[in-house]
């Protein structure tokens, strides 16, 4: 096996294993937490696919914005440590069915698939090529986008005034 | 890491004959201890400049007893006394969580390192995306932050959590603006790509470079800065007359050293981008004083900045919570986009 190959595995198995945290831990700010560990996984992986610039931007956006809204969410809510297990007493038969089921269809679409071969290619910055798609081919999409981001914005601070108002 | 590669081929000439992997793991290995050694020795010597900067502004001395000449030793005396103290985790403090924080922090502050131009050719990773890299790492010590202020399970952490939050993500907005002026000037991301778009004397630094406005953007940048490694004036997050300690309150010995440590690594990381970006980097000031080595000049140019950061916090009172909202979003980030418009103008004109 080639170190590139441990590497991949390495950083496969730290996506996965925080993933499985995210979901299966009793603890919902060890769920939020553990998102630390699976989007940094993910980021690991577009440099793996020698996407540099989108690497960095996912951690910027995903670490640095959503990660800290969500565990913010997580300590507004009233009961962080003791989460009863509330879906306990459903039908075990129901939801093996539908278990079996997701996993029939995930394994025909990946049967389906035809999975490309490893791309190999050196690894070459990415950035100006981004900037130069963005300002030319893609400048309509990107003003549009720009108008809702900006329409979005002044709609939150709208309904954030409003509440001060009515006070 | 190419340059760091051949930094380290031309050092030791046998690593390449060592396939690749294993020679690429060690250099990487070694690179990363040099860093932390550097940082080790770097806030040894930090710390007690701090002490009798502060004793001197106050009209006092100081430590001097420890070591003899000015009490040099003091912090050595500190580090050991932290090593071998005892390792206190509160009973009710969420364990896994609590012994994690201080490891992220120090890893975000480590991390940094790896994109620092020491000069043309010792580099440990000339990214592409460089200076990205090192805004995306500081959101790390944003979430160890809130780890460790959450896991204490202590009012007072968790106060001092949530100030140290929402300040580094304010501030992270005028300091990337303030950093995006001079990349639109300069064309590139690349920590060494800066640098070299600087080389001249002292007035083709970015800093000079569009006169009044890239200077503007660098006491922006300074500003911000501070407030992002949450020093006075900007130290809300740790208020010791409010919130006890802020969030590292209920940490002891050694993971308490880590955050510390954490903080002087960040110190010596924001002043030496702002360094790299707006100061030359390891470029002299004059074609003259060339004959001084690169690391040098970017070392002295960064502990300069680290100079002035511990002149203001003997200098300047805590700001309160809503002075330093205003701060960052009604006088900084204006400013900062109307440079960007600016420059922008200027460079299509």
């Amino acid at each position: 096996m080639e170190a590139n190959q441990i590497l991949f595995i390495a950083i496969a198995l730290l996506t996965i294993l925080s993933a499985a945290v995210v979901a299966f831990s009793n603890k919902i700010i060890h769920s939020a937490f553990a998102l630390l560990a699976t989007f940094t996984g993910f980021a690991m992986l577009y440099i793996y696919l020698s996407a540099d610039f989108l690497a960095v931007t996912q951690i910027i956006v995903y670490v640095g914005g959503i990660l800290i809204l969500i565990i913010f969410g997580v300590l507004m809510t009233h009961r962080i440590y003791s989460t009863a297990k509330k879906t306990a007493h459903n039908s075990i038969l129901i939801s093996l069915l539908g278990g079996l089921l997701a996993l029939g269809l995930f394994l025909f679409i990946i049967s389906m698939y035809p999975w490309a071969p490893t791309v190999v290619k050196d690894f070459s910055p990415t950035t100006a090529v981004i900037g130069t798609e963005i300002l030319s081919g893609y400048l309509l999409p990107f003003e549009i986008i720009s108008v809702l981001l900006l329409g979005a914005l002044i709609g939150a601070i709208y309904i954030a005034r409003q509440e001060d108002k009515e006070k | 890491m190419e340059p760091l590669v051949q930094f380290f081929f031309n050092l030791l000439p046998f690593l390449s004959d060592w396939p690749e992997w294993l020679a690429l793991t060690v250099i990487g290995v070694a690179a990363a201890i040099m860093m932390f050694g550097f940082i080790a020795i770097f806030a040894l010597i930090a710390i007690w400049l701090e002490r009798k900067i502060s004793g001197h502004m106050q009209d006092r001395l100081g430590p001097m007893e420890v070591g003899g000449w000015h009490g040099w030793a003091q912090t050595i005396a500190d580090t050991v006394k932290l090593l071998v103290k005892e390792d206190i985790i509160p009973e009710k403090a969420d364990r896994p969580l609590f012994k994690l924080a201080p490891m992220i922090v120090f890893t975000a502050a480590l991390s940094g390192f790896a994109v620092l131009p020491w000069s043309s050719e010792f580099i440990p990773a000339d990214l592409d995306v460089g200076l990205l890299y090192i805004l995306s790492i500081s959101s790390f010590a944003v979430i160890g932050i809130l780890m460790g202020g959450w896991s204490s399970n202590n009012k007072w952490s968790l106060y001092g959590a949530m100030r140290g939050v929402s300040q580094v993500v304010s501030y992270e907005i005028p300091a990337a603006l303030a950093l995006l002026a001079v990349i639109m000037s300069a064309g590139t991301m690349s920590m060494r790509g800066l640098v070299m778009a600087q080389s001249g004397n002292i007035l083709d630094w970015n800093v000079f470079n569009f006169f009044p406005l890239t200077t503007i953007a660098f006491f922006i940048y300074f500003i911000a800065s501070l407030a992002e490694v949450n020093r006075t004036p900007f130290d809300l997050p740790e208020g010791e007359s409010e919130l006890v300690g802020g969030f590292h309150t209920e940490y002891s010995a050694m993971r308490f050293a880590f955050f510390f440590l954490g903080e002087y690594a960040n110190m010596f990381v924001v002043s030496a981008i702002a360094a790299t970006v707006f100061l030359g980097g390891w470029l002299p000031p004059f074609e003259a004083l060339g004959f001084i080595p690169g690391p040098l000049w970017f070392v002295g140019k960064a502990l300069l900045l680290v100079f002035v950061q511990m002149w203001l916090r003997w200098t300047l009172p805590r700001l309160r919570v809503d002075q330093l909202m205003y701060t960052c979003w009604k006088v900084l980030t204006p400013f900062s986009m109307a440079i960007i418009l600016l420059i922008g103008l200027w460079k299509v004109l």
